[in-house]
């Protein structure tokens, strides 16, 4: 039999059966769609926690105070941390391969104009904060690559905060306090928006000493490091470690590198995406009981035909066949319909809710389908099997 | 052609075991016109279900065309069923969602023949059997005598060697039954073996070879033993 006729058989008499076929074509649409829109929905927000992280860029490595991982008593009552200086991150800035090293100071305080004040983020970073986490100044400057022992008292605004601050106002030149102490705006960044909820906007950055001072701390929160994109990342953490083991004497300290951190998050979303998907594909299998239903009564129904059949020199291969081409080209239309559905769906989510990130991914279309035949497939190998072991004679009696 | 030796064939119905055929012997030539009469429950139509090799005899050895049938595996019956034997049921047996033409071509289809010799084959049957006009009418949309007649079509369209019909009046007036044993033994003319089964002794008695059946035995009446 060619496959030509088999599938405009299994198409005849699934026409002949119009309503029936609808219906269960139906219920493997229902759970096609569900796996789109589930995993669109998954997908979606995986992208965006990934766009939230990497929108520093991706070649970076964080340095941070203390070392993590491991076990045993608590540190607290003698801390052998010596804590990360700004000498520390200079010298790692001359390590080959670094292209930036930022020393990291982040704290909250009072910010002060003329007129008008705003408690805001403070960044105390080094000259290189713009190139390292993919900043821009729009107007001015940023801080000058002063000696971090002597740093001026130089500061940077956030977009919002300029705003706030100043409205239309020039704000160059201007002189505000932060915390109490006074400083000089150099300089604007352009907006980048919000990070998990934190304004990025409504910040100031400043020098690294100074918001040290500014803080009353010793040391370092963090030294962020870019690195060249084609430089080795396992021969840069060797260089790290061994740098600031050799400063401190030991390793008291921890690298995270993004590269690392987006890969687990990467396949943390991902699991999550698989789990929901998971979750429409128990509506798939529901709909392939229905298919299943269906086949089961068709075969009972078609008993006189499936003697007839096997009189005519049907093998029994032939009639399975048969059975399982109608079972699914049942799901496989069912399953298009589904994912026109779930892909529409989606689309109309977006439009209605822009702020839900739904993203539809055409693998996990791919899949929806694929699935939606092999859940057909599935559901007709019993009744087609049952069709094929059907007595000749007994089949052809049954009227 | 056909050669049957001591076929028995039983049945358990309720425990109990019934001999449908009681060792039938029986030797047909090829271009035959058979018929097999006898009272409902002699085993005539047993005995044509095991000669089209839709049933196996219990014992006994069956010869079709010089070759021994008696044993061979389902897919190799389903075989022979194709190429070498039409059946013509007294229920017609067509299928109700597909039209006059795509009931004739349902063997070829399942034979993969190629689409435009199927329609070729289909399509000079429909002429030749005066159904030209009906070829896209369903079942339903058919007189009893032309759904006889696509039936016919259907079992011949393959060519086969043999035609077994099996009542194949039963459910017709008599003058479209009359047309479908003309039908039937027109093709006989041209060549086929026909074995005609029924229990209606006017139209047995048509066939040049006769013969009738007791519970399960042959009463020898013409030339077949």
């Amino acid at each position: 039999m060619r496959l030509k006729d088999l599938v405009g058989l299994s198409v005849g008499a699934l026409r002949a059966q119009r309503l029936r076929s609808l219906l269960t074509a139906l219920g493997i649409a229902v759970g096609v769609a569900a796996v789109v829109l589930l995993t669109s929905i998954g997908e979606g927000v995986h992208r965006f926690v990934l766009a939230e992280f990497t929108q520093f860029g991706t070649n970076l490595l964080a340095v941070v105070p203390g070392k993590t991982a491991t076990f045993g008593v608590s540190g607290g009552i003698i801390s052998t941390v010596r804590p990360l200086s700004l000498s520390d991150a200079a010298a790692l800035a001359r390590i080959n391969g670094v292209v930036g090293a930022v020393p990291v100071v982040q704290g909250n305080a009072l910010v002060q104009a003329a007129r008008r004040g705003r408690r805001a983020f403070v960044f105390g970073v080094g000259p290189e904060a713009p190139a390292v986490w993919k900043i821009n100044v729009t107007t001015g400057q940023f801080l000058p690559a002063d000696d971090q022992g002597s740093a001026r008292a130089f500061v940077v605004l956030g977009s919002k905060l300029r705003d706030e601050l100043f409205g239309r106002e020039n704000p160059l030149g201007q002189r505000i306090r932060v915390g109490g102490d006074r400083y000089r705006v150099i300089g604007v960044m352009a907006s980048k928006g919000q990070f998990l909820g934190f304004d990025l906007d409504d910040a100031v950055y400043l020098p690294a000493a100074k918001a040290l001072e500014l803080f009353n701390r010793e040391s370092l929160m963090e030294i962020d490091l870019l690195y060249e994109p084609n430089a080795s990342l396992d021969r840069l953490v060797a260089d790290v470690k061994r740098l600031l083991i050799s400063r401190h004497g030991h390793e008291d300290f921890t690298i995270i590198t993004q590269k690392q951190m987006l890969d687990v998050l990467s396949s943390i979303l991902n699991v999550l995406t698989l789990a929901v998907g998971a979750l429409g594909g128990i509506s798939l299998l529901v709909g392939g009981v229905g298919v299943l239903t269906i086949m089961t009564i068709a075969v009972s129904e078609r008993t006189a035909e499936i003697g007839l059949l096997r009189a005519l020199g049907a093998e029994k291969g032939q009639i399975v066949k048969l059975f399982l081409g109608e079972a699914v080209v049942l799901a496989g239309i069912g399953g298009l319909a589904g994912l026109v559905l779930g892909v529409g769906l989606a689309q109309i989510l977006t439009t209605i809710v822009p702020a839900m990130p739904v993203r539809t991914s055409w693998g996990y279309v791919v899949v929806g389908e694929l699935l939606a035949l092999v859940v057909g497939l599935a559901a007709g190998v019993l009744p087609a099997r049952r069709a094929a072991e059907l007595d000749p004679l007994e089949a052809l009696r049954a009227e | 052609m056909i050669r049957l030796e001591a076929i028995r064939r039983e049945f358990q119905v309720g425990g109990e075991p019934v001999h449908a055929l009681n060792g039938v012997s029986l030797t047909v030539e090829r271009g035959e016109y058979l018929s097999i009469m006898g009272p409902s429950g002699s085993g005539k139509s047993t005995l044509l279900h095991i000669i089209g090799l839709l049933d196996r005899p219990t014992a006994g050895r069956y010869w079709l065309a010089g070759r021994n049938v008696t044993g061979l595996s389902d897919q190799e019956r389903a075989l022979i069923r194709r190429e070498k034997i039409g059946f013509v049921f007294q229920l017609f047996h067509l299928v109700p969602r597909l039209t006059a033409a795509q009931n004739i071509e349902l063997p070829l289809t399942l034979d993969g023949l190629p689409p435009e010799k199927r329609t070729d084959r289909v399509q000079s049957i429909l002429a030749a059997y005066g159904l030209a006009a009906r070829a896209r009418h369903l079942p339903n949309q058919l007189s009893g005598g032309e759904r006889q007649r696509v039936a016919i079509a259907r079992a011949a369209v393959t060519r086969p060697e043999i035609l077994l019909a099996d009542e194949p009046t039963g459910n017709l007036d008599r003058a479209s039954g009359r047309e479908v044993i003309e039908l039937l033994e027109r093709l006989n003319h041209e060549g086929l073996t026909l074995i005609l089964v029924t229990h209606d002794p006017e139209l047995g008695s048509r066939a040049r070879c006769r013969l009738q059946m007791r519970d399960g035995c042959l009463l020898a009446d013409g030339e077949a033993r």
